[in-house]
């Protein structure tokens, strides 16, 4: 009986698999029912995953951080139907190489901070402010945002950010001009440093 | 911890389809497919963490591939005297498609019960849950389904699971 077992269980192409979900991600959008959406593209600081709720982009997740693992929280933090769908990550993907190429320096798109919570979000809130090629220290972020003494919660704030890279994060520097820390890790901190310096 | 519904998808998708084809024939299961992860998609965030989600797709499956499959039957008029076109889609190679088609002309009972039994590993007590009687009547009525078909697709013998 294996026989006839073999042949119904045999593989299924991945190309029908790969059209069978994206008609799937197509109907399921179509329908209102991916409340994350995700997608994972090339960048010079490693592949990049993006998601995105129905209100914008929501996360920006290095490879360091696993992926799986981002996936796993969004689903647990925000809703479980968390759905591979590139196409509503078309603009950000699109911003996003534009900005690694030089042909972009500030994003446009509509963010959702709802990861985010109280004194973490207004930081990050502000972090646009400091415009492209600049910096500034933790102390001058926690001037900018009226509570100069929140030096070290500024630092978290930075370190917790759920969209590196769009919400500029890796231009905040400590005090005596050497990095701090950065969530995708100091090489990438510094390709981001250095592509902004160099245009 | 409920996992992202993509798992979900990449973990069963190709269980589910297979399921598809069993009770549908291959032409129709990607229909069947499409609505039953919409509806899983949907039902996903109260669905009980412990429960089991292969079993669950399943169910879903067999309820859509019955609306699928009214669904063409009251259509069958119109398209019943085409040529049948080899469509190839996700089955390489003709002798494949014919082994679905044999599955899908046995009789319902069998049907499921291989299709539950062997190509979603179900128990012969769940799917006495879901075809009604015993789980002895439902392992009879897979292994009947089985000689059936090996009586009918005696080609598979020879080629296995070579695609």
């Amino acid at each position: 009986m294996n026989d006839i077992l073999g042949v119904l269980s045999a593989p299924v192409d991945p190309e029908t698999m790969a059209r069978l979900h994206a008609r799937l991600a197509r109907e399921a959008e179509a329908e209102g029912l991916v409340d994350v959406a995700y997608t994972v593209v090339d960048s010079p600081v490693g592949r990049l995953l993006l998601a995105a709720t129905p209100k914008g982009l929501v996360r920006v997740a290095y490879q360091n951080e696993d992926h799986d693992r981002v996936l796993e929280t969004l689903a647990s933090r925000l809703s479980p139907r968390v759905l591979h769908a590139p196409r509503r990550l078309e603009a950000a993907a699109r911003e996003i190489e534009e900005y690694f190429g030089r042909r972009r320096r500030t994003f446009d798109l509509p963010l959702d901070l709802s990861l985010s919570r109280g004194f973490r979000q207004l930081v990050q809130e502000h972090l646009p402010e400091i415009g492209y090629g600049r910096t500034l220290s933790y102390r001058q972020v926690a001037e900018l945002v009226g509570s100069p003494k929140a030096v070290r919660a500024v630092g978290t704030a930075c370190a917790t950010n759920p969209l590196p890279v769009v919400v500029p994060c890796h231009r905040v520097l400590r005090a005596d001009g050497s990095l701090g820390g950065y969530i995708g890790g100091l090489d990438a901190k510094t390709t981001l440093l250095n592509l902004e310096a160099a245009a | 911890m409920k996992q992202p519904f993509e798992k979900v998808v990449a973990r069963h998708g190709v269980t589910v389809l297979r399921v598809c084809r069993a009770l549908l024939g291959v032409h129709d299961a990607d229909d069947a497919w499409s609505e039953t992860f919409l509806s899983a998609l949907r039902a996903y965030p109260d669905l009980p963490e412990t429960a089991n989600v292969e079993a669950w797709l399943v169910t879903i499956a067999r309820r859509k591939a019955i609306d699928v499959h009214r669904a063409t039957r009251r259509n069958a008029v119109a398209v019943e005297d085409l040529p049948e076109t080899p469509s190839g889609l996700g089955v390489p190679g003709g002798d494949d498609m014919d082994l679905w088609d044999a599955v899908v002309k046995l009789p319902d009972k069998q049907r499921q019960a291989i299709t539950y039994r062997y190509l979603a590993g179900m128990s012969h007590a769940e799917i006495a849950a879901i075809l009604g009687g015993t789980a002895e009547a439902a392992r009879r009525a897979a292994a009947d389904g089985l000689n059936t078909l090996r009586k009918s697709y005696p080609g598979a013998h020879a080629k296995g699971a070579s695609s």
